[in-house]
């Protein structure tokens, strides 16, 4: 019978094959192959009309420790994405501690839930046209009502300064993504068991002991999660930075993100080989990112799974 | 037990205890209330800029109620830019693209799920690998290899890709795992129907929640992209709205026009907003689920 059965799945073991073949073609033609061919031309000085001459590890030496402008738009990317995580992250915080808490019962988790995400909605090409009027230092909205409210007597450069102009960038980020990373956490918070929490009442935990002591560990997984999502998507930064100012990282540079260069180098100078280097270089950078970040929850699941291990001796 | 207790008996609470109690509620609202504002002035401030000529907007930004100059915006916006050519472009890249990403995604799905044959799992995993491998490093791969072919300037690079959806082919598979009984599909086959009329009829219909649901996140990341188009198309004629949105952010009518320009803004992002809060029930859960990669 067994037997049987297994030529019969056998046979229809080409309907698997049939069935994913579609997928598969398309999958290698336009995404394995264009990453094989992206690393072939960081090895060529293709200029996008002659044909690529191969020139070994140039490009990479260069990238690497000949060019301090791709150092320099690493550091900006960064930047950007450090001050926009540390703001997104605090405010989500503060929601869930809201969101949860046991004595005052806030209402409509599922309407805020929605508004605080529509920003995320909003093509990044439309974010940067609407913030480069809004954030305009002579005509633009955020100046005029400061301005009127006397809270400031001078306008303010929110995009011709370079430190601000990456503070300005790295809070729309903010505004586009913190609704996203509430709605992660609170995911989290309200999957744990209740009573969890309101023993810990019992126990008498306050309120900053409830958030260190319980929901922080609960969250932990999702907040690496959201973290590393977040940090890769934000070593990609483009097109905010990209749109809001000149397309080549003005005010000094300081906009001037690893895929902005990428792209200027590729685009504008047409330095295809040199700029398929730093696609590699970052992909590498991503790639090692998202390595420590398996590591770091592996680790994570290891130690909880002793822990429970340990609760378990302990009882018995 | 004390907060509980305080919650509960409301009732017999002391006057100081219900005014700190009001104050504190009214505190935690106003500053809700303050974020909902900063996440939704823009949108507001979109659509009545809309309406407004650019000098009123010049000498009240604040204003936020709609003027009378939707018409001569509109005008302006059609002088600089097809904006409804560009609607259409958008409109047919999306559905297009959300067509192929879902019907491929779950044939791709139900393959990996439903048939037994040699290397399924393998496959599998080695095309989850790429889900961390972020598409935008092979984008002059790509864009080199489309110029080989001819495709540049042409909508075939923004769509025939959307088959192989990872994200899309990894939810629905196991997705499948919960509502695709496989006794259902041995019944189907002792009835003597064929493997694909089986797809169609009973895998479709068991993974439509799932479906729909990815094709929502799809036709938004369809609608709202903007580097790939801006690498492959040229000609103004195919542009999309970002496209067309990114391009209005040039030239120096900028005090004069600016009505003009939220009238463009306005019709890229209406019918987004109104897409998602249709569909905001499941979006938000499948969010949550962490279904989507943020």
């Amino acid at each position: 019978m067994g037997k049987k059965k297994s030529t019969v799945e056998s046979k229809r073991a080409k309907y698997g094959y049939m069935f994913v073949a579609p997928m598969l073609i398309v999958f290698i033609v336009f995404s394995i192959y264009p990453i094989l061919y992206t690393l072939y031309l960081s090895f060529t000085n293709f200029g996008g009309f002659l044909d690529p001459e191969w020139v070994g590890f140039d490009n990479y030496r260069r990238v690497l420790f000949q060019d301090p402008t791709f150092w320099e738009s690493l550091v900006n990317t960064i930047r950007i994405w450090g001050i926009n995580i540390v703001i997104q992250v605090g405010l989500a915080f503060v929601l869930i501690m809201v969101f949860s808490d046991l004595k005052y019962k806030i209402k409509g988790l599922r309407v805020f839930r929605i508004l605080f995400y529509l920003p995320n909605l909003i093509a990044a090409a439309s974010v940067a046209l609407i913030f480069r009027l809004m954030l305009n230092t002579d005509y633009g909205l955020l100046n005029t009502f400061l301005l009127r409210i006397n809270l400031i007597s001078d306008s303010i450069r929110w995009l011709d300064g370079t430190m601000l102009a990456q503070i300005s960038v790295a809070n729309i980020q903010t505004w586009m993504w913190f609704g996203n990373s509430f709605i992660l956490f609170m995911a989290a918070v309200q999957a744990v068991n209740k009573e969890v929490i309101e023993s810990s009442v019992i126990d008498g935990a306050g309120r900053i002991q409830m958030m260190r002591h319980v929901k922080l560990p609960l969250i932990k997984p999702i907040l690496i999660y959201v973290g590393v999502t977040s940090l890769i998507g934000g070593l990609q930064l483009f097109d905010v930075p990209y749109l809001i100012t000149d397309g080549r990282g003005a005010p000094s540079g300081s906009l001037r993100t690893v895929i902005v260069y990428l792209f200027n180098q590729a685009f504008t100078y047409n330095n295809f080989g040199y700029a398929s280097a730093i696609a590699f270089v970052l992909f590498i950078i991503v790639m090692i990112v998202s390595g420590l970040f398996v590591l770091i929850m592996k680790r994570e699941d290891v130690r909880n799974f002793l822990d429970a291990r340990k609760r378990k001796k302990a009882k018995l | 037990m004390k907060y509980n207790e305080v919650a509960s008996n409301f009732g017999k609470m002391t006057r100081k205890e219900r005014s700190k109690q009001t104050a504190v509620y009214t505190s935690i609202y106003v500053g809700l209330g303050l974020l909902v504002l900063i996440s939704v002035v823009p949108f507001v401030l979109v659509m009545m800029n809309a309406t407004r000529t650019g000098d009123a907007i010049v000498r009240s930004p604040l204003a936020i109620f709609p003027g009378d100059a939707l018409r001569a915006n509109w005008e302006l916006l059609m002088n600089r830019t097809d904006i409804v050519r560009g609607f259409v472009n958008s409109s047919f890249v999306s559905i297009t693209s959300t067509f192929l990403s879902a019907y491929f995604g779950a044939l791709t799905a139900y393959g990996f799920y439903a048939y037994k044959f040699k290397g399924n799992k393998p496959l599998f995993v080695f095309i989850i690998v790429f889900l961390m491998v972020p598409p935008q490093l092979a984008f002059l791969g790509f864009y080199q290899f489309m110029a080989n072919l001819g495709l540049v300037d042409t909508f075939i690079p923004l769509i025939v890709p959307m088959i192989a959806n990872i994200g899309t082919i990894f939810f629905l598979r196991q997705y499948a795992e919960g509502v695709i009984p496989k006794t259902m599909l041995e019944s189907a086959r002792i009835d003597g129907a064929k493997e694909l009329y089986i797809f169609h009829k009973i895998g479709v219909p068991m993974l439509m929640p799932g479906i729909a649901t990815m094709s929502i996140f799809t036709f938004i990341g369809s609608w709202n992209n903007y580097l790939m188009a801006r690498i492959m198309l040229n000609s103004p004629d195919k542009f999309t709205l970002p496209l067309q949105i990114a391009n209005l952010r040039a030239g120096n009518l900028w005090v004069n026009n600016q009505g003009a320009i939220y009238l463009g803004l306005a019709i890229t992002i209406v019918p987004i907003v109104l897409f998602f809060i249709i569909f905001s029930r499941y979006l938000v859960d499948s969010i949550a689920a962490g279904s989507v990669k943020g």
